[in-house]
């Protein structure tokens, strides 16, 4: 059962066996075609490539002019440097750990306030549900710097700045909208008619949603936590303006940081770069076939 | 998608309700339970977002400084029309535009372009949309960084390429004009994927036997993509673009790792304009005014977007 939910949602097109439209053009056409297409793909790709090539060069051959593409001595040292630092723990490592806390907890928060809302909007016949929901996904599109100013004041009010908590209730309350939206799209497609039966059975309303429902949602559940994670994963603005101390900072304005002095060490960056990326991309694998509801965040889905 | 059909919040449920399970248990209409279930985080909201918003309101009307103190003074609309008539804003202004449009309209001609050569592929489409899809998960701290290393002027690989073709130098982020093109391209390069996802998807949904009536009927190339291609995908790639239009309004990382601005003002945008009111200025009640006036531009856009995102839906 839960397969069929989660299929029947997959329109991602990397699954998509639409067939492309014939060749009519002839050979000629599809080769010019091909190659646009990979030189296409080397430009997108070549960043990714190059910041990978980086983090694993000597700092001699990462700041050669010209640039080194091959041949270079291949290195561990800054990954190593990443972790540590003088024996201890470096600052770039516990950011890194700030972050999975914090990410963590408040997809979590957002998860369980996210989800029963979700079904409640789906299943209910409400007062100005469209309204409702439009204005949840709306406080979604605020601009994050104009937010933190009156966020920023509310904390230093409750002595909320610099805190982990409240850089979890602030991206709680940014992916809340999100997983409301996506959530709705997955209880949709549920037919509300198991509840209905299951209520037949003397369930109540709520047991059925708890027993038949729920279990149904749990991959969607599960796409949905994904996405929240990589959007808290990936927060810059809030991170850099309501916490400033190395023990709370999570590692987006800790990488950042890395920046700020007179000379930068480039190939620590990589290496930090590549470490923080390195989730969020096996993570997005993991939900390809909803990516398109995942980064519209919930409000398109094919 | 369609809603799906309302269930009836009657208590036909209840009555049935009572054999066996159910006992015990609190017994809560539907009504209740749908208060019950969406008020948490309906509360959330109202309080990270919609009360923040009421008290930035608020402040736009007074001349409070967050770093000063003491208590604000109401001013009326004093900060709006310092704002609205500022020079300096208006030159942040077309900055945003430049930006905003120059970014979109690139990632929208090379997105769709992308994703209408793989949709005529039959082989390896999979793979080859997960390697396209990849700039888009990267955080934009990660993507700024590396994108300030690869344009550095002096030991930076772009240059170092047009070096070896035998083409000059360029200082990409130190320069007026290339800061804000950087800027553009490196934002496009980010984005690109995501208006190529939607695209595709659009692209792949188009039936097939249209095209088949079409090739019957002898139609050029041209004419099958602007007559159904096109009519098909455009609702679809108009709320990306309207997405894209608004993120890139209020696209504030990249130009801070970047450029934070720089050179002079040359890629300062309205949200980093705003930034630097308010978190180096210290005005923060001109800061609030701004902000709201930035928040009205992004509910027109908003409203757009919904709009079509409706339309599309009912469809």
């Amino acid at each position: 059962m839960a397969i069929s939910v989660d299929e029947a949602v997959s329109t991602g097109p990397v699954r998509d066996h639409t067939p492309p439209t014939r060749r009519l053009g002839g050979r000629g056409r599809s080769v010019l075609e091909v190659a646009l297409l990979t030189v296409l793909a080397v430009v997108m790709l070549f960043p990714v490539l190059w910041m990978i090539e980086t983090s694993i060069k000597e700092n001699r051959d990462v700041y050669a002019v010209p640039a080194k593409f091959f041949g270079f001595t291949v290195t561990m040292d800054h990954f190593k440097d990443v972790f540590v630092s003088g024996g201890g723990r470096s600052g770039l490592s516990v950011s890194f750990l700030n972050s999975v806390v914090v990410a963590g907890v408040s997809t979590a928060l957002a998860t369980v306030l996210g989800v029963p809302a979700a079904w409640a909007y789906s299943r209910f016949a409400m007062k100005a549900k469209k309204d409702q929901l439009f204005f949840i996904l709306s406080t979604r599109f605020m601009p994050p710097v104009v937010v933190v100013i009156p966020i920023f004041l509310m904390y230093r009010q409750v002595g909320l700045i610099d805190t982990q908590l409240g850089l979890i209730l602030i991206y709680t309350a940014f992916n809340v909208p999100f997983t409301i939206w996506m959530m709705k799209g997955f209880v949709d497609e549920v037919p509300a008619e198991y509840e209905d039966a299951a209520m037949l059975d003397g369930y109540t309303r709520l047991q059925a949603f708890r027993r038949f429902t729920l279990p149904l949602l749990v991959p969607g559940i599960a796409a949905t936590a994904v996405f929240a994670l990589i959007f808290s994963w990936n927060e810059f603005v809030f991170a850099i303006f309501l916490t400033s101390s190395d023990d709370v900072r999570t590692a987006p304005p800790a990488i950042a940081g890395l920046i700020g002095g007179t000379t930068v060490d480039w190939g620590l960056v990589a290496a930090a770069s590549v470490v923080f990326a390195l989730p969020v991309l096996v993570f997005a694998y993991l939900v390809r076939k909803h990516l398109i509801a995942g980064v519209t965040l919930g409000a398109v889905r094919r | 998608m369609s809603d799906p059909v309302p269930l009836k919040t009657d208590d036909s449920g209840q009555v049935a309700s009572a054999t066996p399970p159910a006992r015990g248990r609190s017994r809560l209409s539907d009504r209740g339970l749908a208060v019950v279930f969406t008020s948490p985080a309906l509360l959330l909201l109202l309080g990270m977002s919609v009360f923040p918003l009421l008290w930035t309101l608020y402040l736009s009307f007074t001349d409070y400084s967050a770093t000063r103190g003491g208590p604000a003074e109401f001013i009326g609309f004093g900060n709006y029309t310092a704002i609205l008539t500022s020079p300096q804003v208006h030159q942040r202004t077309l900055t945003t535009l430049i930006f905003v449009v120059g970014a979109v309209a690139l990632q929208t001609v090379l997105g769709f372009t992308i994703a209408y050569l793989i949709s005529r592929r039959t082989r390896g489409r999979g793979l080859l949309t997960t390697l396209f899809l990849v700039p888009m998960m990267l955080s934009p701290v990660v993507v700024g960084l590396f994108w300030r290393f690869m344009l550095d002027a002096q030991f930076g690989v772009i240059n170092s390429m047009l070096g070896s073709l035998g083409l000059g130098q360029v200082e990409w982020l130190t320069r007026q004009r290339t800061a804000l093109l950087s800027l553009i391209v490196v934002d496009t390069w980010q984005w690109t994927p995501f208006i190529m996802l939607i695209a595709l998807a659009g692209l792949t949904a188009v039936p097939k036997y249209l095209y088949e009536a079409a090739s019957i009927d002898r139609a050029s190339e041209w004419f099958r993509f602007r007559t159904i291609t096109l009519p098909l995908v455009w609702p679809l790639l108009l709320i990306a673009v309207l997405f894209r239009a608004i993120e890139a309004f209020r696209q504030f990382d990249l130009v801070y790792i970047l450029t934070s601005g720089g050179p002079g003002v040359s890629t300062e945008t309205l949200s980093f304009h705003v930034y630097k009111v308010a978190f180096l200025g210290f005005n923060t009640g001109t800061a609030s005014a701004y902000g709201i006036l930035m928040v009205l531009v992004v509910i027109v856009l908003t409203q757009f977007y919904l709009r079509y995102l409706n339309k599309l839906k009912e469809d």
